[in-house]
């Protein structure tokens, strides 16, 4: 099967690609890559059969999106999705590949939890999975998790995820110990004893709703700590959703120094401020806390400047048994692969971002820091891409998505932009043009 | 060459040329320990003590044995049947051994630098049988024996030891003692138990054991101290055996001749097979045999004679 894209602006940070052209697919490898195919080679095309054209003109075709923090919630947690739905809602948001979070039940931090993990995404088949494995057995912070069978059997990377590493000698142990087998070190940077019981931000938001805070030095001091570790150690570090200014400022200086050391956001830290909980809103509260406007404005020069290199969702799906509860109560975090692209492709809008920043953030940059063989289009590698359309008018609608869940604070926002096909190893895993 | 020193604290202090003249005294003393009867005069009317702060094996019982076979009279002093559970101090209970008049005092000390506490302290001459993560010097001499026996020599060889160097006493002695007769030491482990500067000692580092073997003459394998996952160096014996202990892959990657070492105790199926423990290339029990021979040269070079060590 011979598939044409053709006519849309191509854009691929790793090969410094902006321009128009046509992409020509053929046993699910992207085959040819030109300027002008009509001229030669379409005849054969058009008397093929079962040739097929897409008419992307008017739209960008960019290397398939990458999602580096997502929780599919299978094993354990299946009524708030499984890697099936999980993956479904990648592709509807335009990933063609995505990590998964090992805080699963049972937790993976093992080879037979890896395993299951990657048998169902295969049969799903929707996007490429890559499971990220637990830094300590049982996400306990006890002891390390065996990083060289995890490895083996294909985790990308270690995360305790939301249970933080607080034993510093076991984050440095974990540091080292990764090393050898090439693993990047993910960290959720929040001391838990400074967090105490806190639920949002510190601050006058926090004082008016009578809600205890969260004060920005959680995230920050952690980060510190752990680039230090990095620097010592010289293991992989990689910090999950960066909300404040500090983290922003510490990460930037670390990597003037050259520590090994690599930031994603998320989109809510970019979109919203804590603001959004003044109605004990549920969907507004996760971890890190929603920051504010000059946290929000520090994120974005991250973002701007390249300290920050990744934008990942964090799509953590929950079922109203965690989120209709009293604010205090309630589960931490927000679905985001559906979202994700719309509300970055808005960085775009407001000129923080152009479009080759947004699609490396989002593509090159994830596929780097992971090592895997995806985020670039040229001949030769696997059809792995998607087409948006970045002026579409969209109003996000919780109950269209395709995950289990719809705990977004986004419901009813109006944007511009979305994915409108999204195409693995050379299948359409979603298309809506 | 004369033999001049009052202790043997460390590899580090001995010279390349003290170094062979210990292994030449220990490949004649060799001999004695094949005799009927195992015993010579050379030391009779010495007096040895045994000063043993951690739990040891082969160490002691081979210190013991060299003393007996060259007729020194031996007193031994565990930590727990010893005063120190009482509350003396170490210094206090050294003054109080010196007091009695002993040659020697044998010591090993889970406090890096302890033997050289008491040396500073005591007329007595001190042999250093262990402190801490810090120096084995005995074990050292002994291994180098091992190796100048099986391969003639000890300059132009390639070392590896492979395992938790961060805390091995036996793995710094072993790269100072190797490095200074000539030959070169690569390390291997997992990177939690590589310490920080190991190159500075003359110790390259590599992580993957078959990189270590490569082309090697002796695979030296350390114990792996199970005491330490609460310390976090590694997650379980298990993924210790699949990952970085010694495999007949990693066998095949060295010279055909290597030597495969290990100060013991073993643990079995953690850092080494069992098969290769006890194959054709294992020297172990060789080693264990001149540890011995060590021994006895160390005590006749010391305290035999008409010298007596106060005199230095």
């Amino acid at each position: 099967m011979r598939l044409t894209i053709r006519g849309g602006r191509v854009i691929d940070p790793a090969s410094n690609t902006d321009a128009v052209k046509d992409v020509v697919v053929e046993d699910g490898k992207i085959v040819e890559l030109t300027p002008g195919l009509e001229g030669r080679g379409q005849k054969s095309k058009i008397q093929n059969p079962k040739s097929k054209i897409i008419d992307a003109s008017g739209k960008w075709v960019v290397p398939g999106l990458i999602d580096m923090h997502t929780h599919l919630r299978e094993p354990g947690h299946e009524y708030k999705e499984t890697i099936k739905t999980g993956t479904l809602a990648a592709a509807a948001g335009g990933f063609t590949t995505i990590c998964c979070m090992p805080n699963t039940d049972p937790v993976n931090d093992n080879r037979s939890i890896t395993d299951y993990i990657l048998k169902m995404a295969k049969e799903a088949s929707y996007a490429r999975v890559y499971p990220v494995g637990a830094i300590s057995k049982g996400l306990k912070g006890e002891s390390l998790a065996e990083f060289g069978e995890l490895k083996e059997a294909g985790a990308i990377a270690v995360s305790d995820d939301g249970h933080p590493v607080m034993n510093s000698q076991l984050m440095r142990r974990a540091l080292e110990y990764a090393k050898r087998f090439g693993l990047l070190v993910i960290s959720h940077c929040e001391d838990l004893y400074l967090a105490g019981k806190g639920v949002m931000n510190e601050g006058v938001i926090a004082t008016r709703l009578g809600l205890r805070g969260i004060p920005n030095a959680v995230e920050a001091g952690m980060v510190a700590r752990d680039i230090l570790l990095a620097e010592f150690t010289g293991g992989r570090l990689h910090v999950a959703h960066v909300s404040t200014e500090d983290s922003v400022r510490y990460i930037r200086e670390a990597k003037k120094r050259g520590v090994p050391v690599t930031a994603e956001t998320a989109p809510h830290y970019f979109s919203l401020t804590e603001e959004a909980v003044l109605d004990y809103d549920t969907n507004a509260k996760m971890s890190p806390p929603l920051r504010t406007k000059k946290d929000v404005a520090a994120i974005c020069e991250g973002l701007r400047d390249g300290t920050i290199d990744v934008i990942a969702s964090d799509h953590a799906p929950h079922s109203s048994l965690e989120k209709e509860l009293e604010f205090d109560a309630a589960a931490n975090g927000i679905v985001g692969l559906e979202t994700s692209l719309s509300l970055s492709l808005k960085l775009v809008k407001d000129g923080i971002l152009d479009p080759m920043s947004l699609v490396a953030k989002m593509s090159t940059n994830p596929a780097h820091i992971l090592g895997i063989p995806a985020g670039v289009l040229k001949p030769g590698v696997s059809a792995d891409l998607t087409i948006i359309d970045p002026e579409i008018p969209r109003t996000i609608d919780i109950h269209s998505f395709k995950s289990k869940s719809c705990n977004s604070p986004f419901d009813g926002w109006n944007l511009q932009g979305k994915s409108v096909l999204t195409m693995v190893e050379g299948s359409i895993v979603f298309e809506e043009m | 060459m004369d033999f001049v020193r009052k202790d043997i604290l460390s590899v580090e202090e001995l010279t390349g040329e003290e170094i062979e003249l210990i292994l030449d005294t220990a490949d004649s003393m060799k001999e004695i320990s094949h005799r009927d009867i195992k015993k010579v005069p050379t030391l009779r009317g010495k007096t040895i003590v045994y000063f043993f702060h951690e739990p040891s094996t082969r160490t002691k019982a081979s210190f013991e044995i060299a003393a007996k076979r060259l007729s020194a009279d031996t007193v031994s002093i565990s930590a727990s049947t010893s005063s120190i559970v009482k509350g003396e101090t170490l210094i206090d209970t050294s003054k109080n051994l010196e007091a009695m008049n002993p040659d020697v005092i044998v010591i090993r000390h889970q406090a890096s630098g302890a033997p050289h506490m008491i040396a500073k302290r005591v007329r007595a001459s001190v042999i250093n049988a262990g402190d801490g993560m810090h120096a084995h010097p005995t074990q050292a001499l002994l291994d180098m024996m091992t190796v100048r026996e099986k391969k003639g020599t000890l300059s132009g060889l390639r070392i590896a030891i492979v395992g938790d160097i961060a805390h091995s006493r036996v793995a710094r002695s072993n790269i100072i003692g190797f490095t200074k007769m000539g030959s070169s030491v690569v390390v291997s482990g997992p990177p939690t138990m590589i310490p920080t500067g190991i190159e500075s000692m003359g110790a390259k580092v590599v992580y993957s054991i078959e990189d270590a073997a490569r082309e090697a003459d002796v695979i030296m394998m350390l114990r792996i101290q199970k005491e330490r996952l609460g310390d976090f160096l590694f997650p379980s014996d298990r993924e210790y055996a699949n990952f970085f202990g010694l495999t007949h892959e990693a066998v095949s990657k060295a010279r055909k001749d290597a030597l495969i070492m290990h100060p013991g105790p073993i643990n079995r199926g953690v850092e080494i097979p069992p098969e290769i423990a006890d194959g054709p290339q294992s020297v172990i029990l060789d080693q264990v045999e001149n540890g011995v021979a060590v021994r006895m040269a160390l005590l006749y070079l010391l305290i035999g004679g008409s010298r007596h060590a106060s005199d230095n």
